[in-house]
């Protein structure tokens, strides 16, 4: 098995240079939303390693909402952010893309501070890169090149079965499994389908994970009896910031939703990328850090076989602070549009977006943590799209396949490799084509 | 703010327009007109004593009916002050075919394109629909006394859409109309907490502004301070010191679909070489229901809530029984349009729902993938135009008949989360139900999808092992024009009548 790792090269835009930089990102694209994924400055389809990736200017729309608990505005940059999903190590696919698409991606950094020409891309890219605190992957393990056999295994396998409907008709499905078995044997010999094995997991990964799985559980035992003390004053303090904080979600402004709404359903797959700022205080940002703590955790060992609790669309998501942990940017790729993905977040797993989201400013309010929130269906909605932000540039190496395609493909190919499986378990399978 | 103990209000149903609680079945004859307002003031003049039907329930049903409804542009015209109008929904204000984005949403790109459309593109958006309704016979009269005293100088009618009495089918053949939620009209229906049923009866704030809807909350709408050309409207029950515009009134979606009849019967013909059983059967799966409307899947014996027990054999089912979509495919445009799942899969026990809360316990990758359908119900109200013909008919050589189709009317508080999101998700999504290839057999407008080889298939599960396919689906609904509408209620038509006075 590969793993999936992720990389976000964050770093602030030198104001003047800004102008500049909209519209060399422009250029990438046939149009907004469309990118040219062969573009001259990074052209994300030669890296066969790469799930999804986007460039973008992190615009914060919502930096004056710190006023309601009487504080000023805090001006951050404005930062440029790279964000990317691959197989492998994020570092192999930035050393290749910084030897195979250096140039380009040097002409996007020159319009950020400190970029220096004769840097050494490498280096530069690394040192700016943050590690998401949550992390989900759909399906861990499974790889671009995998997807893409898969799903041509598909293509072939339903046009064997559509030529030969008249023959397969009268057959037990043990026998159409065996002439299917057969058929793909004999594209795969004759090299028209390829099925390459999976890659055995590297012995590091297998490692650290079994420490990670390991380790939280033990970690929390040891803290165990502190928590336990601090429980109580955890939700006093709790139950007075829900009491207090002020919602911040009005309508969102028409133009605002406008651009952010001529960038999708290009694609039967979106990328929604969205920030804003914690409410202030420590008790806020320790709920955070714990709470993503948490969702990395299951991300990575519960909920990593095709299901994020109910949600199925959601392919790819992370949390990552910025600013001293005093802002939180959330980046996800999902299938569907965005009415579908907010309808699966408010009735499917409020909770998990209520634990998360209610630590920052102007979300709807909620009731010891998870209820309520979300609930609130047009003012949560209205806060999510005040959030977004525009995402620029978009890649999907694999548009028109979502989450629910790949995993019902995988399962075709299992089902052909598989030595033994019932009647039933046969039947089954063949509904799959 | 939550319903409190507002829920055994009372609702005045003679402030509401008739076409939400009733489609006027009895009065045969309807007439849409599209119109323009030439003169704002003799508009408003016309407005303030117009013969508006409303919700009330009488003795006999009535001989006529009148219906108003506005669009963005129309309460621009009447003088509707800029402040007030930002009120309203965005997809109102933005109208059906104002975005781009909307275009792709809904799937009116390629042929459905509003570049093509008779009327609704940008530009060409009426300002107010009026619907009439009559008894057989009673058409002139209506239109005579409608079309009194002040309407030259208040109106220009730019369409006027004409509808035909196919005999509760539509112009396939298909009976109508059958599946339509309840409204809860006594204001008992509890909305908290995951339903585990599907049910049929829907909160009022579904279906009508100003009431709380399945989220127990109000949809937004324009509400007023208390101010004197407000005064007749009723107060907001969530802010009651602010006048309601949008209290029962609602939003009205409209659009004209052309369909293809004799292209729908005789690309089925020949994909079944003729076999009128087989042609019968093929036609039938495609649409999820029997010619006269019989599910196909079996009622179950368990009553649904919301389900008149007279419409049981129509009606009393779910697709529980059928996880398999071989009685009914997963993609055949009933078990699209109307999915008829409960908010979480069936489970047994606390614990039970609680791992299917988590995601746990499902045993197939499709299981649970459907939004729960109570909140992206629509209340349906369309008419036919066109002659009818019989499938015999469509098959056979034989004169041109003209164009058919139907006037596709729905009413729904929030246009984005009911309307739009079921013709995106549901009836226009290639992966709907994890399907993939295919859109509506109906509906679909077959337009190639980045990253797909096509989305013009229709797959049959069978109970024996691998689908069967049709496959080259044409397209057999073209989109002929459309626009998004308020309907007012009558409290807040006296209302728009007095707008922009001076």
């Amino acid at each position: 098995m590969t793993p999936q790792s992720t990389f976000m090269i964050l770093a602030p835009i030198t104001p003047s240079h800004e102008a500049d930089l909209r519209r060399l990102l422009a250029e990438m694209n046939y149009e907004p939303g469309r990118l040219n994924s062969m573009n001259s400055y990074v052209p994300f389809g030669q890296f066969d390693q790469l799930h999804f990736a986007r460039i973008m200017i992190l615009e914060d729309q919502t930096l004056d909402d710190i006023t309601v608990y009487g504080m000023p505005r805090i001006d951050y940059p404005t930062y440029l952010a790279f964000i990317g999903d691959c197989d492998g190590p994020a570092e192999e696919l930035l050393a290749e893309m910084a030897k195979r698409a250096g140039e380009g991606l040097r002409k996007i950094f020159a319009h950020c501070d400190g970029f220096r020409s004769d840097a050494d891309l490498l280096v530069w890219m690394s040192a700016r890169n943050l590690l998401p605190s949550a992390n989900y992957i759909n399906w861990i393990g499974r790889t671009v090149r995998q997807v893409r056999e898969e799903e041509a295994l598909r293509q072939c396998i339903e046009e064997f079965v559509r030529k030969n409907a008249e023959s397969m008709r009268g057959m037990q499905p043990t026998q159409v499994r065996e002439m299917l078995k057969g058929f793909v044997a004999d594209e795969v010999q004759s090299g028209r389908i390829k099925l390459t094995p999976a890659t055995p997991t590297p012995f590091g990964w297998q490692v650290r994970n079994l420490f990670h799985l390991l380790g939280m559980p033990v970690l929390l035992l040891v803290l165990s009896p502190v928590l336990l003390v601090a429980l109580p004053f955890f939700l006093i303090q709790l139950r007075r910031s829900e009491r207090s904080d002020p919602e911040v979600a009005p309508r969102v402004n028409a133009d605002h939703a406008k651009v952010l709404a001529s960038l999708e359903d290009h694609d039967v797959t979106n990328q929604f990328s969205a920030m804003g700022s914690l409410k202030p205080g420590l008790f806020r940002r320790l709920t955070m850090i714990l709470v993503l703590a948490a969702i990395d955790y299951t991300a990575r060992h519960v909920f990593n076989r095709g299901r994020l609790a109910r949600v199925t669309s959601i392919q790819f998501a992370r949390w990552v602070f910025l600013d001293g942990k005093r802002r939180v940017i959330f980046t996800s790729n999902y299938d569907g549009s965005l009415e579908a993905y907010m309808d699966d977040f408010i009735n499917k797993v409020a909770f998990g977006l209520n634990v998360v989201f209610s630590n920052g400013i102007g979300y709807p309010t909620t009731n010891w943590l998870v209820l309520n929130g979300a609930k609130d269906e047009q003012t949560f909605k209205n806060y999510l799209r005040r959030h977004q932000m525009p995402t620029q540039v978009w890649y999907n190496a694999l548009p028109g396949l979502t989450a629910l395609d790949k995993w019902r493909n995988a399962q075709i190919r299992e089902g052909l490799e598989k030595t033994t499986m019932t009647t039933g378990e046969v039947r089954d399978w063949l509904r799959l084509l | 703010m939550d319903r409190g103990d507002m829920s055994t209000a009372s609702v005045d149903v003679r402030d509401i327009q008739g076409v939400v609680r009733f489609g006027f079945g009895p009065l045969k004859d309807a007439s849409f007109w599209l119109l323009k307002i030439r003169d704002a003031a003799a508009a408003r003049a016309w407005l303030a004593t117009a013969p508006v039907t409303t919700a009330e329930k009488l003795g006999a049903p009535p001989v006529t009916a009148l219906q108003v409804a506005f669009t963005r542009e129309g309460l621009e015209a009447l003088g509707v002050a800029a402040d007030v109008l930002a009120g309203f929904s965005a997809e109102f204000l933005s109208g059906m075919t104002g975005e781009a984005s909307r275009s792709r949403r809904l799937g009116d790109v390629g042929a459905n394109s509003p570049e093509w459309w008779k009327w609704g593109s940008a530009g060409n958006v009426p300002h107010m629909l009026m619907m009439l309704y009559a008894q057989p016979g009673e058409m002139d009269q209506l239109t005579r006394r409608i079309r009194s005293t002040g309407w030259n100088a208040a109106f220009e009618i730019s369409d006027c859409l004409t509808t035909s009495n196919l005999q509760g089918t539509e112009p396939f053949g298909f009976n109508d109309g059958i599946s339509q939620p309840e409204l809860d009209w006594t204001r008992e229906r509890k909305t908290h907490g995951d339903q585990l049923r599907y049910g049929n009866i829907l909160a009022l704030g579904e279906f009508l502004l100003g009431y709380p809807n399945e989220y127990g909350k109000y949809t937004s709408r324009p509400l007023l301070a208390d101010e004197p050309g407000s005064a007749g409207l009723p107060c907001a029950e969530d802010y009651p010191d602010k006048r309601d515009i949008g209290r029962n009134g609602t939003y009205l979606v409209f659009r004209q679909l052309q369909q293809d009849v004799r292209g729908f019967w005789r690309f089925i013909d020949k994909q079944t070489h003729s076999n009128p059983q087989a042609r019968l059967q093929l036609a039938e799966s495609m649409v999820g229901r029997r010619m006269d409307g019989t599910p196909l899947v079996p009622a179950q014996s368990q009553h649904i809530e919301g389900i008149d027990p007279k419409s049981a054999s129509k009606n009393q089912f779910t697709y529980d029984l059928d996880e398999d979509g071989i009685r009914c495919p997963f993609g055949a445009h009933v078990r699209r349009a109307n999915p008829r799942n409960a908010d979480l899969p069936a489970s047994n026990g606390l614990v039970g729902r609680l791992l299917h809360m988590l995601g746990f316990g499902n045993a197939k990758y499709r299981d649970d993938v459907i939004a729960s359908t109570r909140f992206h119900r629509m209340l349906r109200r369309g008419r036919e135009y066109g002659t009818r013909i019989t499938p015999e008919q469509a098959v056979a050589d034989g004169p041109d008949m003209g164009e058919h189709g139907i006037h596709f009317i729905c009413i729904v508080a929030n246009i984005l989360r009911q309307f739009e999101f079921v013709q995106n998700a549901w009836v226009m999504g290639t992966k709907f139900d994890a399907l993939t290839e295919e859109s509506d057999p109906l509906l679909g407008n077959r337009e190639a999808i980045a990253g797909c080889r096509f989305t013009n298939a229709f797959s049959l599960p069978q109970e024996s092992g691998a689908c069967e396919h049709v496959a080259e689906v044409p397209q057999f609904v073209t989109v002929r024009g459309g626009a998004y509408f308020f309907l007012p209620s009558l409290s807040a038509l006296r209302y728009l009548a007095t707008v922009g006075r001076k």
